[in-house]
């Protein structure tokens, strides 16, 4: 499964914006610094232990997990956390709550990825494209415009409709409801690198526009992409643990954070702490992207922003 | 202003058809044969054929798309596949109930979302800007339907203070229907009160530090006139926008909340539509949901320029 790959942003996000201008800015290196400010930043630090115990919870589930995810005992149901041989206690049908949440951070993971994955691969294209060409920009923006926000909840519920409902359809869904705001911030990032000198000097040297997005504007994207890929992955595992609560996702017996929390309502009186622990768990995943997020835009900002715009005035001045 | 209006209105209608484009060509997407299920599995050649031109599924598509135009526009929104009864009645008795859960988390997220905000922004550097928002980001980190269930636990099952799940009309009986439709109405409400708030706060404080606000203070303004009649008024602008872009959230919340706490309103009606593959329901929903989102983004634009009249010139 590809659930590491929350880590990677962290480490990878100086690469986008070296091989154009940054790389001869004479800063010493965005990617080393970047990374520095991130594990400088409290909020960082905390993100990204909290996302490290989650990534590996999500891997290491098979060896983790005392219990299969689906073993049922009926001898033990609604077990109390802290109970020897059950840590989270049991559900209804004595399975245990540890196994399950092991499990299904694996399914929010896959989810999270699998929507911002396609958020990506159709929205930075449409932003890329509508940022540098005017003519499709005013079909893209009407378009994401409108979508943006059109509740992802009738998506969901249409693909369930034709496609049955599965942790692919509630991925497509989550993914279709990403891709306006992807889109808005490529065609952002684009517009405003169309302007650079670089850009220009691309042009009088005969690069086609194709050619330009791909090695000039889409690397000076990258950080943007990234951090934006860091707000629509918790919306995603939120919204994976919604559309299972609804019996619109992951079907069970597959463990999900959100069955959990539909199961354990039918039980709120006898095992209350059934409906406490995913949850929490939801809530971990998601303040471990938005702190990384957050970091990771503070440490993006300083750098990119105003020191380009720091050495641009300097460069008029002399 | 009324050409700016009508250019959007003829946009929401294009937008609007091809919203009816995509649900019919959905609609004939989906698998199985409506004339089947309908006639029955025992159904001879003949009787299948009659049910089918009775549907109207043996003529071209864009007669059937007609065909189906009209009848949305004369209120027929066909009958449930499952139960036969009108999907127009279905849809009757449970809008109010979603209608009513959504005005009052819109007054709630409203109420709470500016409140807090203008209170964080004014209290800048102070402990209650840091519990606002504080509180705000942990919204936005834990799913509401999480608190939702917490409340029931907690407020509902633990204290007895509201019941967990019953609806009651408001024009039945208002204390008690306010007394079953406060909780859901506030789970609802302060996930979209963590949006507006961070929102208003941001452009309070903006507002607070323009030129006219200082000019207004200048000239010996009380502090509640400047804040009420100058800087809010001025924040209103992005407090609307920010109301409008949650109404996705809205509609999507309404259908959770209702799961939670057992409301008989249109997302009980969509899901039991889904998971009985009631397919007339399920497209009537779509529609209606989609014109409702579209007519009221419509407004959210025209109230714009009513509230600041430098929109006019940017359309």
């Amino acid at each position: 499964m590809a659930v590491e790959q929350p880590a990677p942003p962290a480490a990878g996000v100086g690469s986008p914006g070296a091989p154009t201008p940054a790389a001869d800015d004479g800063l010493g290196g965005g990617r080393g610094r970047v990374l520095r400010k991130v594990l400088g930043d409290a909020k960082g630090v905390v993100g990204i232990a909290l996302l490290a115990v989650v990534v590996l919870g999500a891997l290491l589930a098979p060896v983790l997990a005392p219990y299969g995810p689906t073993e049922v005992n009926f001898e033990t149901p609604f077990q109390r956390p802290l109970t020897v041989g059950y840590l989270l206690g049991t559900d209804d049908l004595g399975r245990d709550v540890l196994s399950r949440i092991l499990f299904g951070l694996r399914a929010s993971l896959q989810v999270g990825l699998l929507a911002v994955g396609l958020a990506v691969v159709v929205g930075v294209p449409l932003g890329l494209v509508a940022g540098w060409w005017k003519g499709v920009d005013a079909v893209v923006s009407r378009v994401t415009d409108l979508l943006l926000a059109f509740p992802f909840l009738i998506i969901a519920v249409g693909l369930a409709a034709i496609g049955g409902a599965s942790l692919g359809n509630a991925a497509i869904a989550l993914g279709v409801a990403a891709i306006p705001t992807m889109v808005r911030v490529v065609r952002a990032e684009t517009l405003r690198v169309r302007s650079r000198p670089f850009v220009d000097a691309a042009r009088t040297m005969d690069a086609s526009g194709p050619r330009i997005l791909a090695t000039h504007v889409l690397p000076n994207a990258g950080s943007a992409i990234i951090v934006q890929a860091t707000i629509i992955m918790p919306t995603a595992v939120i919204g994976e643990a919604l559309l299972s609560f609804l019996g619109l996702g992951i079907q069970p017996p597959t463990p999900s954070l959100g069955i959990m929390l539909s199961d354990a309502q039918q039980y709120l009186l006898r095992a209350p702490s059934a409906a406490v622990l995913p949850g929490l768990a939801i809530a971990v995943i998601c303040l471990g992207f938005n702190l990384l997020g957050d970091a990771l835009r503070d440490a993006l900002d300083p750098l990119t922003v105003p020191a380009r715009r720091r050495r641009r005035g300097k460069a008029a001045a002399r | 202003m009324g050409r700016y209006l009508f250019h959007r209105a003829w946009q929401s209608l294009v937008t609007l058809v091809l919203a009816s484009v995509v649900v019919f060509l959905g609609v004939r997407a989906l698998p199985g044969d409506p004339a089947l299920a309908l006639a029955g599995e025992e159904a001879t050649p003949e009787q299948l054929a009659a049910v089918r031109a009775d549907l109207g599924l043996d003529q071209s598509l864009p007669v059937q798309y007609g065909r189906y135009v009209g009848q949305l526009l004369s209120g027929d929104l066909g009958e449930s596949t499952r139960t036969g009864q009108p999907v127009a009645d279905l849809v009757a008795t449970t809008l109010p109930v979603t209608a009513w859960l959504s005005l009052y988390a819109l007054v709630v997220a409203v109420a709470l979302g500016v409140g807090a905000g203008v209170v964080a922004a004014v209290r800048r550097g102070r402990w209650q800007e840091w519990a606002v928002s504080t509180t705000s980001v942990v919204l936005l980190s834990v799913p509401s339907f999480w608190i939702g269930i917490l409340a029931v636990l907690v407020l509902a099952v633990w204290a007895g203070l509201f019941p967990a799940s019953g609806y009651v009309s408001p024009l039945e009986d208002p204390l008690r229907a306010l007394w079953h439709l406060t909780m859901p109405a506030f789970v609802l409400g302060t996930a979209i009160a963590a949006v507006v708030m961070r929102q208003t706060r941001a452009s309070m404080l903006e507002t607070l530090s323009a030129d006219f606000v200082r000019t207004a203070r200048a000239k010996g303004l009380s502090p509640r006139r400047v804040l009420g009649r100058y800087a809010l008024r001025n924040s209103l602008v992005v407090v609307v926008t920010v109301v409008g872009l949650q109404l996705g959230g809205l509609i999507s919340g309404a259908v959770v909340t209702e799961r939670i706490f057992g409301l008989p309103g249109l997302g009980r009606l969509t899901l039991d539509a889904v998971f009985t593959r009631d397919y007339a329901v399920i497209q009537a929903v779509v529609i209606l949901v989609t014109a409702f989102y579209v007519v009221i983004n419509l407004a959210v634009d025209a109230l714009y320029s009513l509230l600041d009249p430098r929109v006019r010139v940017d359309a």
